[in-house]
């Protein structure tokens, strides 16, 4: 044992936890993610929109975490958002809708070349209280070292308890489409 | 030493990378945001009183208020319902915290308008707010036939102004309420002992039973020595019940006029009498002009 012992043992976990620190930075972000669902009826066609979603992708592991806030969401009718809050969605018990997936085939993505990959994305989607799985086709668009990622993939309304009142249930569609795009930058760079 | 060494290198690393894989939206700061709180009564009006509400903007709100005779009118009226006094109106939000209304009453063939502006609006967040206010103002001109036409009569005569403060709370997601200190102004009134301006205030409430019914009470105090000794405070009890687009609101009040001036300072019906009228508002609200949304 000699006197540069010590630091040299020092030395080797933060050079670990350094290099494990790169290896897993791949990650991309955006807080502008956008989420629009669409209800269509022959009656009344409703959609909604949050442009301010929060999106963390994990290019190492494939892993996909999306955030929105219920509140978020804005219809070009203000009584249907206040109804969409106040009875369907209950948003002031149910703030957000967090989506945590997996990318499978991840390892084909190179944020170095512009391409186009499709991929599946399935994961868990958490809003009103309940989970649900959910399985969808995505396209990762990777341009100039940003990844777009673009979904579209149904809900059924049921699925998250949301009560339907037999008076408007023509009216509001049994399975929401939902369309997500977001333009992610890779984090702290 | 050498195996604690790597034993804490490979805790750390281990360490390090179950944190990454747990929760990637924590990465991200949160930024705070202000949150408004909204429909802390169903619509704009608690039964007769204003609301702290406002129609949103761009919306027109088509109401229309109707409160038979007064159950007091025994069999031979059936209770009531073989009279009516009705007002239309309408409401129009030019933007989400500034109203203005018309209207028409059959009571005293009144027209009235209004203008309401809501200037503190209930919020949490990184702007946090405890209570929501709005200031309204109305008035009134009655346009009955004059009562001695050979005498000189002045239009002013006809006139009547509010002035009202609203100020409330939505405790938690059933309950809301409110006080508005309220000035009723009446270029004429009917002896010397009235007075011109008239004070109260009034109290109001809503408490939700379901997500879409309520049930809703108002009452107005008016400071003594005001109003002669016939008029009574307005008391009212009912009933919000929400179907999409219409609000129905059942309810009892001793008032038959359903605008401020009226069911403020004329009210000469009272409770313990069975002066009490059963009646109902329906409001349907009609989108004008959609809110621009950004649109994927």
């Amino acid at each position: 044992m000699n006197k540069y012992l010590f630091p040299r043992l020092f030395f080797l976990p933060l050079a670990c936890i350094v290099f494990v620190n790169v290896a897993c930075s791949q990650k991309y972000f955006t807080k502008n993610a956008q989420i629009g669902f669409f209800s269509d009826t022959p009656i009344e066609k409703i959609e909604a929109h949050n442009t301010t979603s929060n999106c963390v992708f994990d290019l190492a592991t494939g892993r996909i975490e999306f955030s929105a806030l219920i509140k978020g969401f804005q219809f070009e009718r203000a009584l249907m958002q206040e109804h969409f809050n106040e009875n369907y969605l209950e948003s002031d018990q149910f703030p957000k809708a967090i989506f945590k997936g997996q990318i499978d085939n991840y390892r084909k993505i190179d944020p170095a070349k512009n391409t186009k990959h499709i991929v599946r994305v399935s994961g868990e989607l958490n809003m009103h209280g309940v989970s649900r799985s959910i399985t969808a086709q995505a396209v990762i668009d990777v341009k100039d070292g940003n990844l777009k990622a673009t979904s579209e993939f149904q809900i059924a309304v049921a699925d998250f308890q949301v009560e339907i009142p037999s008076l408007v249930k023509d009216q509001i569609a049994k399975n929401v489409k939902v369309k997500v795009e977001a333009t992610l930058k890779p984090l702290g760079k | 030493m050498r195996t604690y060494f790597l034993l804490i290198t490979a805790f750390v690393c281990l360490a390090s990378l179950k944190a990454q894989q747990d929760d990637l939206l924590s990465l991200l700061e949160e930024e705070e945001t202000t949150e408004y709180i909204n429909a802390s009564f169903k619509t704009n009006r608690v039964i007769n009183f204003h609301s702290l509400e406002n129609t949103a903007g761009g919306v027109l709100d088509f109401k229309i208020g109707h409160r038979f005779g007064t159950l007091n009118g025994g069999f031979y009226e059936l209770f009531g319902l073989d009279n009516a006094t009705i007002r239309l109106g309408l409401d129009y939000g030019i933007s989400d915290v500034f109203t203005v209304g018309l209207g028409r009453s059959s009571y005293q063939k009144t027209y009235d308008g209004y203008v309401k502006y809501k200037w503190l609006r209930q919020s949490t967040g990184k702007r946090n707010m405890p209570i929501s206010a709005a200031l309204l103002l109305t008035s009134a001109v009655q346009t009955l036939a004059w009562a001695n036409p050979e005498r000189d009569n002045f239009f002013s005569s006809r006139l009547y102004y509010t002035t009202q403060l609203i100020i409330g709370r939505k405790f938690n997601e059933s309950f809301s309420l409110q006080l508005s200190p309220t000035m009723v102004h009446r270029n004429l009134v009917r002896t010397n002992t009235e007075k011109n301006d008239v004070y109260g205030v009034g109290a109001a409430g809503r408490f939700k039973l379901t997500k879409r019914i309520s049930v809703n009470a108002e009452y107005m105090y008016l400071l003594p020595g005001q109003v002669a000794s016939d008029i009574k405070p307005s008391l009212s009890l009912g009933f919000d019940i929400e179907t999409g687009g219409h609000v129905f609101q059942l309810h009892f009040t001793n008032s038959t006029s359903m605008i401020e001036k009226g069911f403020i300072a004329e009210n000469t019906n009272s409770w313990a009498d069975g002066g009490i009228h059963f009646g109902f508002n329906v409001s349907r609200v009609f989108t004008i002009v959609r809110k621009k949304v950004p649109v994927i």
